[in-house]
């Protein structure tokens, strides 16, 4: 749905910007792994698209104070832009959207693997999955400490969090596929779940692989309009009937089976894909 | 009241604001925000003969007030758009518009004899595509290709279905380009396409788009779709045009209806908005009231009338006033 939010509360987490949205109608029907489009620049904006962010931190509340949170990293304009709005600014919202991380009838050992501020749509997957009475690890990983997201609400929720960066600045020197395996094979894992960016996920999926479990992970891939329309979001997926096709990860995602996402043809046209013999030339 | 009636050719609209082709999908995605039988009709994305993959991704840049963009008309082929979206549309009542594309004349008729018994309310011909038998040139930018996949499809489609010729803006005349289709039988014209454009990307120093050029959309473009509009209805003041590019408000729309467009699209607005139609729609019409307009069809085409034409047409409203 569409709605006018109105940002209740910004906090500086590193070098990230929470904001906390009150947006009864995105904080209704919110599933863990869906996202909201949020327009930047004001009214009179000259950037048309939309910025897409995860959501958590919802708390669907009463009939009047449903509030919504979501991370940003100041990147470019847009986002630019959106972290120096103060307390109290109208933001335009489309949400939730998405397919949300698929959730076990039973309770299940899992893994959930964090990369930077990917972590932000694992918090509320946790909750959910403890509910359930899972037994839960996560790993955050991030370039350098400053750029971890979650450590301190993953491990209020779960107790046992590891931490990696690729300096060394939190937690172990490395990536988190390095203690991925481990934690997979302590805890019995019998699925693994992660957000986060591109070869983070290829790599979380090899490794869940290689133990025999599915991977459920979401991607942070732009997109112009968030709601299934304008065809710029889409990646290379191996579909039930085998054949692989162009499919747009914010309706048909952001959430895949890794293993059925063809990471290293992301960025390319292979040739089995369906309709590539349909292009030309 | 506003009498927001319109008409593309033969074909009766209840009013004159339409999505644009490739920025509505075939309208199911845009059903969950407004009801498509609300607008004056639904431009689907450009159908073709067989499954397109696309191009890969990055498929778009935004832009200073727009975006580039390279989808390379990925899309389902003709069989699956006439099982499925086709009939949706039809079950929600939208009126629609076939946007059709090819890579050659053969392939627009095969497209336009598979649509001769559905229902369909008009048929866009998307001539902005390469000619594979012409060495990749665009039909839009050549007037005799172009007339040659006009009058091709003019004479395979439905007798009863207007056929529009949709022109890009990349060319040094289209006048002449508009005058090409019109006598090979165009009932109508879309204007305009996107214009050719690259951002290069400062960090990995290549060419942002997967696809290297894209097409330009959004208001950046407006002023470019308003004067191609007005230059083709000086060039066939009798043929109805309709006329998109960059329309984000009523006011912008106004301005088409103005320079000679019956009817309007409205594309990359709605990544914006996805109910940027229907407010679009609402606010043209209060538009139209503000200027004294009784009906859309007074407003068709006026900025080209000469003082004594606009005393004669607005009667006792005050034109000074207005423009005030």
């Amino acid at each position: 749905m569409q709605e006018i939010g109105e940002i209740f509360d910004v906090t500086r987490l590193g070098s990230y910007t929470q904001f906390t949205v009150v947006a009864p109608g995105v904080a209704r029907s919110f599933q863990p792994g869906q996202f909201v489009a949020v327009t930047v620049g004001g009214p009179e904006t000259s950037m048309l698209l939309r910025r897409s962010f995860a959501l958590y931190g919802v708390k669907p509340g009463t009939q009047f104070a449903g509030t919504i949170q979501f991370v940003v990293a100041a990147h470019g304009r847009g986002t630019e832009w959106l972290v120096r709005q103060p307390v109290g600014t109208k933001l335009d919202l489309v949400g939730p959207l998405g397919v949300p991380f698929p959730i076990p009838r039973e309770p299940v050992p899992a893994v959930l693997v964090g990369g930077g501020y990917g972590s932000a749509p694992l918090l509320p997957l946790a909750e959910r999955l403890l509910e359930l009475g899972s037994d839960l690890t996560m790993i955050l990983g991030a370039a350098s400490a400053d750029r971890l997201f979650g450590q301190l609400a993953a491990k209020r929720l779960i107790g046992s969090v590891t931490v990696t960066t690729d300096d060394g600045s939190a937690g172990q020197r490395g990536r988190v596929t390095d203690p991925l395996p481990s934690a997979i094979e302590q805890l019995g894992a019998q699925i693994v779940y992660a957000c986060g960016p591109m070869p983070m996920l290829a790599a979380v999926g090899e490794v869940a692989q290689a133990h025999a479990i599915p991977a459920q992970v979401a991607v942070e891939e732009s997109m112009a309009c968030g709601i299934g329309v304008c065809m710029t979001c889409v990646l290379p997926v191996r579909g039930d009937d085998g054949v692989s096709r162009f499919v747009r990860s914010c309706v048909e995602g952001p959430v895949f089976d890794a293993g059925r996402v063809r990471w290293a043809d992301v960025g390319r046209l292979p040739a089995d894909l369906f309709g590539a013999d349909g292009m030309g030339h | 009241m506003v009498d927001m009636r319109t008409s593309l050719g033969s074909l009766a609209l209840p009013n004159p604001v339409l999505t644009a082709s490739g920025c509505a999908a075939a309208g199911r995605e845009l059903g969950q925000f407004l009801d498509v039988s609300a607008l004056g009709a639904v431009v689907t994305k450009s159908i073709m003969q067989r499954p397109r993959s696309g191009r890969p991704t990055p498929r778009m840049a935004e832009t200073p007030s727009g975006m580039l963009n390279s989808i390379g008309l990925q899309g389902p082929g003709i069989d699956a758009f006439l099982a499925t979206d086709l009939p949706w549309l039809r079950q929600q009542g939208a009126r629609t518009v076939v946007s059709i594309a090819g890579g050659s004349t053969d392939e627009y008729v095969a497209l336009a004899k598979r649509l001769y018994n559905h229902p369909v309310d008009l048929i866009e011909v998307n001539i902005s595509c390469p000619n594979v038998e012409s060495r990749g040139q665009v039909f839009a930018c050549d007037p005799l290709a172009a007339s040659r996949v006009i009058s091709a499809v003019r004479r395979a489609a439905h007798p009863n279905t207007p056929v529009f010729a949709k022109l890009s803006p990349d060319v040094t005349d289209i006048g002449q380009i508009a005058r090409a289709v019109t006598d090979a039988g165009a009932d109508g014209i879309s204007l305009i396409n996107t214009l050719l454009g690259m951002v290069i990307d400062t960090e990995t120093l290549r060419p942002a788009l997967g696809g290297e050029t894209g097409g330009l959309s959004g208001p950046a473009i407006r002023p470019v779709a308003v004067r191609c509009v007005w230059q083709v209805h000086r060039a066939v003041p009798h043929l109805p045009l309709l006329g998109m590019g960059g329309i984000l408000t009523g006011k912008d729309a106004l301005q088409f209806l103005l320079a000679g467009a019956s009817a309007v699209s409205v594309g990359t607005a709605v990544f914006h908005d996805p109910t940027a139609p229907v407010r679009i729609l609402a606010e043209l019409e209060s538009e139209l009231s503000r200027c004294g307009f009784a009906s859309v069809a007074d407003a068709v085409g006026f900025a080209h009338r000469s003082p004594a034409e606009r005393d004669r047409l607005r009667g006792s409203i005050d034109v000074e006033g207005i423009s005030a």
